[in-house]
C-alpha cells in the first residue's frame, strides 16, 4: 500500500498585500477631499441662499477668487518642493505697479510694460530660489526677507499712490465674453489655463516628477542625477512669473495699479494650498485639489455675504477649516501607513 | 581573466587623516566582492571613489582596463556603474515605476515626447514590471507608492533599479543593515540573480556571515589599505575578522 506524505514544512507566509479596489483608491486621491468640501459648501449655500447658485454669481465667486487663485499656482509648486513662498503678495503688488507705471507716466508701449512687469516678480522668484540653494537659507527666511523688500520697493516706486488712467490693453483680461447666461471674464479663462498647464507639468512630465521627487527625498533625488539646485532655482524663478502673471489679472480686474495690493495673499494663497490636500513638508499633493482649496475660500466668502452674515466670520470659519483639512488629512495618513 | 574594475594606490586626505592610504582593488568579471573592514578602514571612501562621490588625490581607476576619471556619481552612472545607497536613495510618495526611473524618465515617441515632453508611463511601468519580474521580486503593482512596502521589499526596488540600468558594475553599500533575516535573505536572492545576469557586484557589509554565504571574495580592508582578498573556503569567518582587527596577518587567497 502506498502512502503519500506530505512533506511540505508550513513556511512563514508574507501577509496579503491585496491590491486596493478602485474605490478606496480613488477615495485615497488627494483631491477628493477637497472636492467633497467644495461640493458641500456649494450645496449649503444652494439652500439657504436663494442667489448663490445663479451663473453670475458662480462667475463672480471665480473672479474673486482669480487673484489668490493664480497664486496659489505659484505657491503650489514651491511648497511641493517642500519650500515655501511668503513673498507672493508683495511681489506681485511690485510686479502691478511697475507695469502700469511704466505704461502710464513711463510712456512704455504696453507690451513691454507688461513683460517687464512679470519679469520682475520672476527675478524676485530667481533671488528667492538662489538664496535657498546656494546660501542654503530656508525658503520661510528668505521668502520673509524678499516680502520686505518688494513691500518697500512698492512704496517707493508708486510713492504710496494709485496709479490711475491705464490703457485699455493693460485691462484687457478684465473684459467679459458671454458663456451660457452669464459674462465670463477672460483672465478667469487665464487663470484655468494656468492650472491645466501646470496639472499638465506636474502629472506628465518628467520636470514635475523631480519636483515632487525633491520635495520628498531631496537627497535621493540628488543621487539619481537630478540637478537638485537648478530644479529648485527654476521652480521659485517660474513662481515668480506666475505671480507677475496674477498681478496682470488683478490690473484687469480693478482696472488700477494698487499699492496696497496682496498684502494678506501670501497667507491665503497658502491656506488655499493646504486645504486643497497638499503637505506643507513637501512631495505629496496635487494642484487639482488647489484650485479646489481656493474655490472653496471662494465659494465661504461669497456665500456667507450673501446671507448678509460679517466679512471677519469668513476669516473665522476659514480659519477653522483650515485646522480641520490639516486634521483630517493627518488622521489619513496614520491609517493609510 | 582581466578585472571589470580595478584601481591602484587610491589615496583621499581630509586634513591630518588620510582615509585612503595607496588601496588598490580587482573587482573580476560575475563575481560577487564582498569588501569588509572595520569601522575607519576606509570601506566607504573607497567606495565612494569609485562610484564617483569623492575624487582621490592620487591613484588610478580603470574600467575594463581604461582608465577613468569620475567628477561626479552622474559620471559613474553614465559609465556603467549603479550604486544602491545604505539608504536606499528613493522617493516615498512616488511609486516604484517612477523610483525606478527616477533622473531617466522615458516619454512617448515623436511630437507628444518632444514637443510636450510627455511621459511614456505605461511603457515605465511594463518596463518596472518586467525588471522586478527578471530579479524574481514579488511585487505587482508598480504604482504603489515605495513608503507602502516593507523594508526588504524597498530595498528590493533599489536594487532592482541597480540591476537595471547597470552596464558594467553594482555597487551595493549595507544592503542588509536594516533588515530582519527572512529579509535579509530575500535580498541575498536578489544579489545573486544581479550575478546570474552576468553583472559583477560589490558588496559592503559589516554582516560576516551573510558575506560568507554570498560572496565569492572577500576583499578585506583595514587603515586604508587593502590587507586581504580571500575566498570564504579559505578561512574561517574568525580569521577573517582577526585579519579586519590586526590580529592576524593578511593574504591573498583569491587574487588571481
Amino acid at each position: 500500500m502506498s502512502e503519500t506524505t506530505d512533506t511540505t514544512v508550513a513556511g512563514p507566509t508574507e501577509p496579503a498585500r491585496t491590491v486596493p479596489s478602485r474605490l478606496t483608491r480613488f477615495a485615497a486621491l488627494p483631491t477628493v477631499g477637497p472636492l467633497a468640501a467644495l461640493i458641500l459648501s456649494c450645496l449649503f449655500f444652494w439652500v439657504f441662499t436663494d442667489r448663490f447658485m445663479t451663473g453670475g454669481n458662480l462667475s463672480l465667486v471665480v473672479q474673486q477668487v482669480m487673484e489668490v487663485g493664480t497664486l496659489a499656482i505659484g505657491q503650489t509648486v514651491v511648497i511641493l518642493t517642500a519650500g515655501i513662498d511668503l513673498s507672493n503678495g508683495a511681489v506681485m503688488a511690485f510686479g502691478t505697479i511697475v507695469m502700469t507705471r511704466l505704461a502710464v507716466t513711463g510712456g512704455v508701449p504696453w507690451p513691454l510694460a507688461i513683460l517687464l512687469g512679470v519679469g520682475v516678480c520672476a527675478a524676485f522668484g530667481a533671488l528667492n530660489g538662489t538664496l535657498v540653494t546656494m546660501a542654503r537659507l530656508p525658503a520661510f527666511i528668505v521668502t520673509l526677507g524678499t516680502l520686505n523688500i518688494a513691500f518697500a520697493l512698492t512704496h517707493i516706486y508708486s510713492k504710496d499712490q494709485t496709479v490711475t488712467g491705464l490703457p485699455k490693453a493693460l485691462t484687457a483680461l478684465g473684459q467679459t465674453f458671454p458663456l451660457g447666461n452669464t459674462d465670463v471674464t477672460y483672465g478667469s479663462v487665464v487663470m484655468l489655463a494656468m492650472f491645466l498647464i501646470a496639472w499638465y507639468v506636474l502629472r506628465h512630465t518628467a520636470a514635475g516628477r523631480h519636483v515632487y521627487a525633491v520635495g520628498d527625498n531631496r537627497e535621493a533625488a540628488r543621487l539619481t542625477g537630478i540637478s537638485t539646485r537648478r530644479l529648485l532655482i527654476t521652480v521659485y524663478t517660474v513662481a515668480g512669473a506666475v505671480y507677475g502673471v496674477a498681478g496682470l489679472l488683478l490690473v484687469g480686474r480693478t482696472a488700477v495699479g494698487d499699492p496696497q495690493a496682496g498684502q494678506t495673499d501670501n497667507l491665503d494663497s497658502i491656506t488655499a494650498v493646504v486645504l486643497g490636500g497638499v503637505s506643507l513638508f513637501g512631495g505629496r499633493g496635487s494642484i487639482v485639489g488647489v484650485l479646489f482649496g481656493a474655490l472653496i475660500v471662494g465659494v465661504i466668502r461669497n456665500g456667507l455675504q450673501l446671507m448678509g452674515v460679517a466679512s471677519i466670520y469668513q476669516v473665522l470659519i476659514t480659519g477653522i477649516l483650515v485646522i480641520l483639512a490639516v486634521g483630517v488629512d493627518q488622521l489619513a495618513r496614520r491609517r493609510r501607513a | 581573466m582581466n578585472p571589470v574594475l580595478a584601481a591602484h594606490g587610491l589615496v583621499k586626505r581630509y586634513g591630518h587623516v588620510t582615509a585612503l592610504n595607496g588601496v588598490d582593488f580587482e573587482l573580476l568579471p560575475g563575481e560577487i566582492l564582498a569588501v569588509i573592514g572595520d569601522n575607519g578602514a576606509g570601506k566607504s571612501s573607497l567606495i565612494k571613489a569609485l562610484s564617483g562621490a569623492l575624487i582621490p588625490d592620487e591613484g588610478q581607476i580603470l574600467l575594463d582596463g581604461r582608465p577613468v576619471h569620475f567628477h561626479n556619481p552622474a559620471d559613474a552612472r553614465r559609465a556603467g556603474i549603479e550604486t544602491v545607497y545604505q539608504d536606499l536613495a528613493v522617493a516615498p510618495a512616488l511609486d516604484i515605476a517612477a523610483n525606478l526611473f527616477l533622473g531617466r524618465e522615458v516619454r512617448r515617441k515623436g511630437v507628444l515626447g518632444t514637443v510636450f515632453r510627455l511621459l511614456d508611463t505605461k511603457r515605465m511601468e511594463a518596463e518596472s514590471s518586467r525588471h522586478m519580474q527578471d530579479l524574481k521580486i514579488g511585487i505587482n503593482a508598480m504604482s504603489q507608492p515605495v513608503e507602502t512596502l516593507s523594508g526588504g521589499q524597498r530595498q528590493g526596488v533599489a536594487v532592482a533599479r541597480g540591476a537595471a540600468f547597470a552596464r558594467h558594475v553594482v555597487i551595493m553599500d549595507e544592503p542588509t543593515a536594516a533588515l530582519g533575516v527572512k529579509e535579509t535573505g530575500m535580498v541575498l536572492d536578489l544579489i545573486r540573480e544581479v550575478r546570474e545576469r552576468g553583472l559583477p557586484v560589490i558588496l559592503i557589509s559589516h554582516d560576516i556571515p551573510t558575506v560568507f554565504d554570498v560572496a565569492d571574495r572577500v576583499h578585506i580592508q583595514r587603515l586604508g589599505r587593502r590587507v586581504a582578498v580571500v575566498r570564504p573556503g579559505d578561512v574561517d569567518m574568525a580569521e577573517a575578522v582577526a585579519i579586519m582587527a590586526g590580529a592576524a596577518p593578511g593574504k591573498f587567497t583569491g587574487s588571481e
